[in-house]
């Protein structure tokens, strides 16, 4: 991308508004561009209008996480705002005014949380020197509060909206000082999704709800396989029926277009295809033969290598073993692929769904060799992305079926398309070795992990690593041409399960407390480390304490028959720590209550933010009991919910009890933390209630009436 | 192509479709009412969820040429200013993350209290079938829950 060569004076956009109001540009600098001092791009806008309401632009896209709400939070408190007066538009893609334009590794707050704060402090100081100026009087007289500038000594005060147009001319300070965390005022505090409204009384908002004149539905035949490619096709009857307009083809996919949904759905049906091999067709049972046999082997160079692992294990001592196995999952998202697309002229405009405009705009520019200044990629909210969205596969194919067509069209995967055209969480097994001493110490351990196109099946620096000398770690992968894809916490919504659930064999082994277990690693990891660590060991052992003290752990287990069981994780710079209580109902597994613990540093939308760890909890439970999709010659065998099971309330938790760590770091990940300690959590409290240990999911496979 | 007269949101609505288009995409694709949403297609997910004669049903498995003179209420028509005890009740929860599946939700929450003014947790379990993949349950039931608490006397109607 290339940068805005502007002065700090010129990139301060200002401009009139129909009615009277102001529209301002803030400068949101970023480290390198502050370090040089010359370069500067704005990047977030303000509306101001003559009746004092503000409309703030949400840069980045809304898969469900809350950013719509929490990033204009953070301008509006700099700000001084009144929030129940801020409107949010959602920000199309616009790189050079909005920077990185990506929902993803849980880092759209975290990303954005130094210059969203300078942004609304620099504005806020602009509206007081305006003020100080039109009353000549000191800005240090003057204060703010909710949308006005008060100067107390003599009682005025002008709303921003009256302040605009002069503010717009002050010279922009530097250094602007921002709020000290403790004044917040709507920061840390509940704020409601900004779209419920919209949400809940069935407005237009996501992406398969686009309509556009002259626009065609279109639905897609697509390879019935992975490893199959299209050889021909008949559309002579699809052509025939009803409401059909049109069929075009591109590589191997064949779109029909029709004025509704419905109509080219049949027409698609209709189709004659005939389909050959390209490459292999895979099946779930080949995989499970080929990273088996990889558990036994050593790579040539570990992931990690502290100490001497292996020796340890050769010469015995008491060893703790356990493979873990994760199945391949689906993404999906309630709302099926989709998006809009029109492509005539030597242009494309297009819209829906998409956690990487970037990916698609540079696409579609590719393959339709049009400039990437003459395609625009609107973004739309989404019914989840959980990762599957990072990919552009769906909008590039429908911009190519505009293209062909010459028309706009909306496309729409039907849901069989989206389970057999997914981009899966990979397949992995992990083998666990350890050795305890006479003291019951943990001395050795070593992982080796096998991934199905995963070069980066294990996390090398996760927890334990650090906390025990001889540690190592070998990976090895099949490449497999089933696609793949970051997947909700990618890694960690594996490893943690795995990890967690070998540590709690071990504290069983050892006849040590779980909790108890991983406070002693903790300690040895800080005071007499075994290597590097990624995680804050003082902030892990926190949420751990913390989490014992919530859940009234032990005291607890097994009253009434509820046994609880806990884990913990350290992923996207956020800790977190879960008691999962669960009893056996029937032979069923039943999880009544969650405790959890979470350090996130600060807490932008309380309401939000218990939201994603809520949801990230009940994600995980759900495809910890069901979650599974296996493969048959490159065909997926759950092409639809009655054969893929997604959890519903009935499995839900009673009560999800979250605390945050009250503390001043600054924001992290939050998205995707709440999900990998949960697995582990639910499983080891099934352990405690069974003696059954769960090493393969889903959970479904383990019977718990035998 | 056939002509149906449908009665939709209280207003008697004419479309020209094929008779074994599913409810749903009459709704979203000629009626232009997209707060119905489409998420399986086989009546598993219940996004698509609304009322035919008060009753909650999954439209994307009901043909229109099965419709007749059944009075189909969507998500749009549920209140004049989306003030409905439910949808209050889910606002004042903040039950939404992606926001898809709930419009489904509301729908088989309303219908619930209304013939259920005062569900238990295994009640509420057994009825809301629909699926929320960011998984917000925990959420819906404090909602259906908070909405039986403050609906009153809107059920007996």
């Amino acid at each position: 991308m290339e940068r805005l060569n502007v002065t700090r004076r010129n990139f301060l956009k200002v401009s009139s508004l129909l009615g009277g109001g102001m529209l301002i540009g803030f400068p949101m600098v970023s480290k390198s561009e502050a370090a040089s001092n010359a370069v500067f791009s704005p990047n977030a806008y303000l509306k101001i209008g003559a009746d004092n309401t503000f409309t703030l632009i949400a840069p980045n896209p809304e898969i469900g996480q809350g950013v719509k709400t929490s990033l204009p939070m953070i301008m509006a408190e700099e700000l001084d705002l009144d929030w129940k007066k801020v409107k949010v538009e959602q920000a199309g893609f616009d790189p050079e005014l909005y920077g990185r334009q990506v929902a993803g590794g849980s880092g759209s707050v975290r990303s954005r949380w130094q210059e969203a704060r300078t942004a609304g402090a620099t504005a806020r100081a602009l509206l007081v020197a305006a003020a100080a100026k039109t009353w000549g009087v000191d800005v240090t007289e003057c204060h703010t509060e909710a949308g006005f500038v008060h100067h107390k000594k003599s009682g005025k005060k002008l709303s921003y909206g009256e302040l605009a147009e002069t503010a717009a001319t002050m010279p922009i300070p530097e250094n602007v000082p921002l709020k000290d965390p403790k004044d917040f005022k709507i920061i840390g505090t509940r704020v409601k999704n900004i779209d419920n409204d919209n949400i809940l009384t069935g407005k237009p908002l996501f992406g398969i709800d686009t309509k556009r004149p002259g626009m065609y539905y279109a639905v897609v035949a697509r390879p019935p396989a992975f490893g199959k490619k299209l050889k021909s096709f008949d559309d002579t009857e699809s052509l025939k029926m009803q409401g059909v307009h049109k069929v075009v083809k591109w590589e191997n996919i064949v779109a029909v277009l029709a004025n509704s949904t419905w109509n080219a759905k049949k027409g698609r049906d209709a189709l004659k295809l005939e389909w050959e091999d390209d490459s292999p067709l895979e099946s779930t049972a080949d995989h499970e033969k080929i990273l088996k046999s990889f558990l036994d082997k050593r790579s040539d160079s570990p992931a990690r290598n502290d100490g001497d692992a292996l020796k340890f294990l050769e010469n015995g001592g008491e060893i703790v073993e356990g493979t873990y196995e994760a199945p391949i999952l689906p993404h999906a998202t309630l709302e099926p692929m989709n998006f809009f697309a029109d492509v005539r002229e030597g242009k494309a405009e297009l819209y829906g769904p998409t956690q990487t405009p970037a990916s698609t705009r540079g696409q579609v520019s590719k393959a339709l060799d049009i400039p990437e200044e003459n395609v625009t990629v609107g973004l739309s909210r989404m019914g989840g992305g959980f990762g599957r969205r990072l990919m552009a596969d769906y909008s590039l194919e429908a911009a190519m079926i505009s293209a062909a067509a010459k028309a706009p069209v909306l496309m729409v995967w039907m849901r069989e398309d989206d389970m057999q055209a997914g981009f899966y969480r990979p397949m992995g097994k992990y083998k666990y070795r350890a050795t305890l001493n006479d003291k019951k110490e943990l001395e050795a351990w070593h992982l080796t992990a096998a991934g199905l196109n995963n070069q980066r099946t294990s996390i090398p620096n996760s927890f334990p690593a650090g906390a025990v000398s001889n540690f190592r770690i070998d990976n090895h992968n099949k490449e497999s041409n089933i696609s793949t894809a970051p997947w909700r916490a990618p890694n960690h919504n594996f490893i943690a399960f795995a990890e967690q659930s070998f540590l709690d064999e071990i504290a069983h082994k050892a006849g040590k407390d779980p909790i108890q277990l991983q406070l002693e690693l903790l300690a040895k990891a800080k005071n007499n480390p075994g290597g590097k660590v990624d995680y804050d060991i003082d902030r892990y052992e926190n949420v751990i304490k913390e989490l014992a003290k919530l859940s009234g752990w032990k005291n607890n287990n097994g009253a009434n028959g509820i046994y609880q069981g806990f884990a913990a994780h350290y992923s996207f710079s956020t800790y977190v720590a879960q008691v999962a209580e669960v009893s056996i109902k029937d032979g069923k597994p039943k999880v009544h209550k969650v405790y959890c613990v979470v350090d996130c540093g600060q807490v932008v939308n309380l309401s939000g933010a218990e939201n994603q760890i809520e949801g990230g909890i009940v994600d995980a439970l759900g495809h910890a009991l069901y979650g599974e999709i296996t493969f048959d010659k490159g065909v997926v065998q759950q092409n639809n919910f009655n054969r893929y099971k997604l959890m519903q309330l009935q499995d839900a938790p009673m009560e999800i009890i979250t605390r945050f760590v009250r503390n001043e770091h600054d924001p992290t990940g939050l998205g995707e933390p709440g999900f990998p300690p949960a697995h582990p959590a639910v499983c080891n409290a099934l352990f405690a209630a069974t003696g059954k240990r769960i090493r393969k999911l889903p959970i479904s496979h383990t019977d718990f009436k035998a | 192509m056939a002509k149906y007269t449908i009665e939709v949101n209280g207003k008697s609505r004419e479309v020209d479709v094929a008779p074994d288009t599913p409810l749903l995409w009459v709704l979203r694709d000629e009626l232009n009412l997209v707060g119905t949403k489409y998420g399986c297609g086989v009546a598993q997910c219940g996004a698509c969820t609304i009322h035919l004669d008060g009753e909650a049903v999954r439209s994307c498995v009901l043909p229109i040429s099965s419709i007749a003179n059944k009075k189909v209420i969507t998500i749009e028509g549920l209140s004049e200013n989306g003030d409905h005890p439910v949808q209050k009740a889910w606002d004042e929860v903040d039950v939404a993350q992606c926001g898809y599946c709930q419009a489904g939700q509301v729908m088989a929450a309303a219908a619930l209290l209304k013939k259920n003014p005062n569900p238990s947790d295994e009640e509420i379990a057994s009825s809301m079938t629909n699926i929320c993949r960011c998984g917000t349950y925990v959420r819906i039931r404090q909602a259906v829950h908070m909405a039986a608490e403050k609906g009153g006397t809107l059920w007996k109607g």
